[in-house]
């Protein structure tokens, strides 16, 4: 046990650290290298070194049982620690990872039940040293000190200085014990970190390796340098006999992102300025100061391509303004707070929307990293990577927008597998425009944006299947037996056909015929039905056999109108406001579900409308449909040619009448009113009944419907509004009135006009020659005009 | 120059005169290394704008309150011989920054041209006595300089006030000064070449209308720091009492009880009125057509405190301040006394503590 220890302390993703490292391990050519870091991680280590592995990436580490339960550790380019691994590879030195297992973590979180991400510690030592140095911005100190420094003669001189302060800060307890004064409240798990670590450090040295370099976080080294004091082996044995049972736990590489490095909630790293850390990495090997200069070059040239023209004398007067700022603040040389001043002061022109491009592109920077095709990983994150090659969808961290023809089979199938993704729990992409939202059934539009955290959501999902078809089958089927809303089964049932799982349909559709043959709410099944119709339409585009499925919609619409007056009976204002938004949309529904050849579900549900239009309440609201409800029925019927404009108008001015009470006589108007007011002008009969009645409410029950009438005409298009009160103001209103003059219409224009519509109001294109009769005759626009 | 010298005080001190001894003192203790031509050092220039307590107690007053990386930005860009554009909405103390940078590098900050639509090249580059001109024939002694010219010769700052308000030509004349350092005067085939110290501060404002743009030659030869208006309601009440209270010494106002109250009352009212929303975020109001500055602000403070001190009572009442509000907010007679008004009922009127102020507006108002 002779073995001669060398500890790196180092700032995890510091550059300047990164370079110490590079430069250290250069000296001492180490026979061994001991890493912080998961040490299941040990047989995939090699992998580091291979080619086709571009940082930034990260070691996952996750519970078989529990895939959830995960842990990152990411490594950019400028990482110590992948600096050391890298290096140990390149040499042929064995490197090894000394933490504490993520095993033992995993099931150290589960005893605790509060799972902890990174290291937990109170207050960044960081912090405390720059405090004492008299700086407020511990980041700037930290640069200026250690990341900014070229390495000098001495390689390990800086090492020696962070330990000692590293030490001073621990002072009091070397150790680290919990609750002692000055020191950060390490806690128990620091505490067997580190004790795991001298163990690790033990058994190399009895390994028989002679020079050993060990790159660990600074706030470790105190700790570790007590490895061979007398002792200490008796006490980390003690203190790690306590522990608990490992989980069975497997690591893998994941690609990473340089924005989730630059987060500083959940996976992130909290470094601030991952793109300026690497570019200073990559650039500033001998001559820091150059790096500015390039830096500001790189800007230049971004900002150049976003159109905004930058010359080469403003980079140069921009390199200028950095260093004098910098020498102005007392930093030995520019930062990324200082080159964002020139870039804003100088190549921006003080705008700030130039220098948000800037700082996301440098100073975060969009890397997203790349790892060995044979990284070991699940079978569904393999499927994934397979159908992302074929599919030619690659995962990238910007947001972009990608729209799809679903008649194209390329495109059909990357919708399905984002779709499929979703029903996963990987949000890959947005639909901007959804089913439902959109009026074409063949596109579809979405927003991707690739996530690293996406690497969780796969191994959870690895749970359900090993292909991303399988496993969201399995995962919709689980979903549907545990459905408790109707509602939720039918909208399942529609993602199912996107998603096109024709193997969990059939469960889907069980559990929904199921589900509605107990449901008794009308109102349930009334918030279902559309999804289910939605679902129905577009299943001939993506060719999936939606038969069943229009059974069951069939089945519930009928249920639907046979349960309409009576869920629509005795409902107090605010039910009713919400069921004439549910008839609207079963309306809309049906009329989509029936068939042309066909007609009966949509005669029914007339039949159902007409039913309830006429149930007036005869003794207290209780005892009939509410107006709302009723004038809504009249409205639909009346879009339908279902009633004839007289008929409705007769309808209107019974609602109207004397005996009906004026609450119930607004709501009538209301509903009748709903989604367009254009009829208004159309009949002035219709005006003038509403008219007539208005002017007869006595002035007690009008301060009482003011509001109702206030948002019945307030949800009227401006337009009509407008010329509904122009209609009103020019005089008496009725039979009596002459219509109002039209101006004549200059037929020689009007041609051009109407050859187009004659075409599109053509029924068949093998009939050119006979356009159909007008659909809605009643609407006398064209033929008053003609006839003035 | 025509320093007449008058027994009677000015009514407005420059910055290097106001503010002498904190100079003095500056420069006594500053051991930083200074630019060829600056009175003081980069760093001691920060100080002086940013405040600051100097090794040997003297405190210095800070004049710019606002975020620190602009006066250093500001500084450091004249260090480096780029000229300055100081960019802002109206009342973001561009003109104040300036004043203060100039006296604190130069010692001087009476360079000053003022640019409006009537500014001619003259007023830039240099003219000519023509009573000289026609009985000695063009010479130097003929030259009139201009405060550019001056500036050049004597290594100081010079400042261009309201650049936008220029016609383009008369900017464009800036190219050259700024580009070689340097002024041909091919009247008398020669030129003035700028002393080391030589530099420019130009302030604009990118939002007032009747402002020509600045050419891209041109900005490219400034380096810009626009500057924000005021980040919070503390801050703002912070620079307009600071304003205030120099403005009254300087004008002999007796300081009088209640200007902290109402001072808040009138910063609360044009950043509501400015921002669009009320403090508490919880009521959208219209924005009415004039600027409602800090600087406008300011003086309606120091107008009420002067009608309180020789009209009212001696104490800084609500009405004091209402005129000099209602005046700031009306601009336009058509549109801007609908949205006071609707401000003044719907979110003063039932506001805890402003009764006064609302009785004193809604009488104005009328």
């Amino acid at each position: 046990m002779t073995g001669e220890v060398t500890l790196l302390g180092v700032r995890h993703h510091g550059p300047g650290s990164a370079r110490a490292v590079v430069a250290a391990l250069a000296a001492l050519r180490p026979d061994a290298v001991l890493v912080e870091g998961p040490p299941e991680a040990d047989p995939i280590i090699a992998l580091a070194g291979r080619e086709e592995m571009v940082p930034p990436v990260a070691l996952l580490a996750h519970a078989v049982d529990e895939p959830a339960r995960a842990a990152f550790w990411p490594f950019a380019a400028f990482s110590p620690e992948w600096v050391a691994i890298r290096h140990a590879l390149d040499a042929g030195v064995p490197v090894r990872f000394i933490d504490l297992p993520a095993a033992t973590g995993f099931a150290l979180d589960r005893a605790e039940s509060a799972p902890s991400h990174g290291d937990g510690r109170g207050i960044d030592p960081i912090v405390r040293l720059a405090a004492v140095a008299g700086r407020a911005d511990a980041e700037a100190w930290w640069e200026d000190v250690v990341e900014h420094r070229a390495p000098g003669e001495d390689p390990l001189a800086c090492f020696h200085a962070v330990a000692e302060a590293m030490a001073a800060l621990r002072f009091d307890d070397p150790v680290g014990t919990p609750g002692s004064p000055g020191v950060a409240p390490a806690g128990r798990r620091e505490q067997l970190r580190e004790a795991f670590m001298r163990r690790q450090l033990r058994a190399a040295r009895r390994a028989g390796h002679r020079r050993i370099a060990v790159v660990c976080g600074a706030w470790h080294v105190p700790a570790l340098a007590t490895a061979s004091a007398p002792g200490s082996a008796t006490a980390d044995r003690e203190l790690l006999a306590g522990l608990p049972k490992k989980v069975r736990t497997e690591v893998t590489w994941v690609p990473w992102t340089h924005r989730r490095l630059a987060q500083h909630t959940g996976y992130g790293a909290g470094v601030e300025s991952p793109g300026w850390y690497q570019h200073l990495f990559e650039t500033a090997g001998s001559r820091p100061a150059r790096a500015v200069a390039g830096w500001l070059a790189r800007a230049a040239e971004l900002l150049r391509a976003a159109d905004h023209p930058v010359s080469p004398a403003q980079v140069i007067e921009a390199v200028r303004l950095a260093e004098t700022l910098a020498a102005l603040r007392g930093r030995p040389l520019a930062g990324p707070a200082e080159t964002m001043e020139a870039v804003r002061a100088v190549l921006c022109d003080g705008s700030e929307v130039a220098l948000a491009l800037v700082h996301d592109r440098l100073v975060v920077g969009e890397a997203l990293g790349t790892v060995p095709p044979d990284t070991p990983t699940v079978p569904l994150q393999r499927d994934l990577t397979r159908l992302q090659r074929s599919l030619r969808l690659r995962p990238e961290p910007e947001e972009r927008e990608l729209v799809l023809d679903l008649r194209k089979e390329l495109d059909a199938d990357r919708s399905r597998l984002l779709h499929r993704l979703r029903l996963l729990g990987l949000g890959w992409g947005t639909e901007t425009t959804g089913p439902g939202r959109s009026t074409g059934t063949f596109r579809e539009s979405w927003r991707l944006r690739w996530e690293p955290e996406f690497a969780v959501r796969l191994v959870e999902a690895a749970a359900w299947g090993t292909t991303v078809a399988a496993a969201a089958t399995a995962k919709v089927t689980e979903r549907a037996a545990r459905a408790e809303r109707l509602a939720d089964l039918t909208r399942l049932a529609e993602r199912c056909l996107v998603a096109a799982l024709p193997d969990a349909l059939p469960a889907v559709l069980r559990a929904l015929a199921d589900r509605a043959a107990l449901d008794t709410d009308t109102a349930q099944l009334a918030d279902a039905l559309p999804a289910l119709v939605r679902a129905l339409r577009y299943g001939d585009v993506r060719g999936t056999d939606a038969r069943a499925l229009h059974g069951v919609a069939r089945s519930l619409a009928d249920r639907i109108r046979v349960g309409l007056a009576p869920a629509c009976t005795g409902l107090d204002a605010e039910g009713a406001a919400a069921m004439r938004r549910r008839i609207d949309a079963v309306h809309t529904a049906i009329g989509l579900l029936a068939e042309p050849a066909d007609r009966s579900v949509a005669d029914r549900w007339a039949a159902a409308l007409a039913g309830i239009s006429r149930c007036e309440p005869a003794a207290g609201a209780a005892t009939g449909v509410p107006g709302l409800l009723r004038g809504r029925a009249v409205r639909l019927l009346l879009d339908d040619g279902r009633l004839d404009p007289a008929a409705a108008g007769q309808r209107l001015r019974l609602a109207l009448s004397r005996a009906s009470a004026p609450s119930d006589a607004a709501g009538w108007v209301e509903g009748f009113l709903a989604g367009g007011g254009a009829l208004l002008l159309h009949d002035p009969r219709l005006l003038a009944l509403l008219d007539a009645w208005l002017a007869e409410v006595p002035e007690d029950a009008f301060i009482e419907l003011l509001p109702l009438l206030r948002r019945t005409f307030a949800g009227l298009e401006a337009g009509v509004r407008r010329a509904v009160g122009a209609r009103v103001a020019a005089g008496p209103l009725g039979g009596a009135a002459p219509a109002p003059p039209a101006p004549p219409v200059d037929e020689r224009r009007a041609a051009a006009g109407t050859a187009t519509v004659l075409r599109l109001l053509r029924p068949h294109p093998d009939a050119p020659s006979t356009p159909t009769p007008p659909v809605r005759p009643w609407i006398p626009r064209q033929s008053d005009r003609r006839a003035a | 120059m025509s320093d007449e010298k008058t027994t009677a005080p000015v009514l407005r001190a420059h910055a290097e005169e106001a503010f002498a001894g904190e100079l003095a003192a500056l420069a006594a203790s500053d051991d930083r290394p200074r630019p060829p031509g600056w009175r003081l050092s980069p760093w001691a220039v920060a100080a002086y704008l940013l405040g600051t307590r100097l090794p040997d107690g003297t405190v210095i007053t800070p004049k710019y309150v606002g975020p620190r990386r602009i006066v250093e930005v500001a500084v450091s860009t004249l260090a480096t011989d780029r000229a300055l554009l100081l960019l802002g909405v109206p009342g973001t103390a561009k003109t104040w920054v300036s004043e203060h940078l100039a006296a604190a590098i130069s010692g001087d900050s009476t360079l000053l041209v003022q640019g409006t639509a009537g500014t001619a090249e003259e007023a830039v580059r240099y003219g000519w006595n023509y009573a000289q001109l026609l009985a000695n024939g063009p010479s130097r002694a003929a030259l009139v300089p201009s405060p550019v010219l001056r500036a050049m010769a004597d290594g100081k700052i010079v400042r261009v006030e309201e650049l936008t308000r220029m016609p383009s030509d008369v900017q464009d004349a800036l190219i050259t000064v700024l580009s070689e350092k340097t002024l041909p005067i091919p009247e008398l085939s020669s030129e003035t070449q700028a002393v080391r110290g030589f530099n420019l501060i130009a302030t604009a404002n990118d939002r007032d209308r009747g402002v020509h743009d600045v050419s891209s030659a041109l900005r490219r030869r400034f380096n810009t720091v626009v500057l924000p208006l005021p980040a919070t309601l503390d801050d703002e009440v912070e620079i307009v009492s600071r304003r205030v209270g120099q403005l009254g010494r300087a004008l002999e106002l007796p300081e009088l009880p209640g200007g902290a109250q109402e001072i808040r009352r009138v910063v609360t009212v044009f950043r509501e009125l400015r921002d669009g929303l009320t403090i508490d975020g919880r009521t959208k109001v219209r924005t009415p057509t004039g600027t409602l500055s800090t600087a406008e602000a300011i003086s309606v403070v120091t107008n009420g405190l002067a009608l309180a001190a020789h009209f009212g009572d001696g104490v800084l009442r609500p009405a004091d301040v209402a005129t000099g509000v209602l005046g700031a907010v009306v601009r336009d007679r058509t549109s801007d006394p609908a949205v006071w008004r609707e401000y003044l009922e719907g979110v003063l009127r039932d506001r805890d503590g402003w009764q006064d102020f609302y009785r004193a507006a809604h009488e104005l108002a009328d």
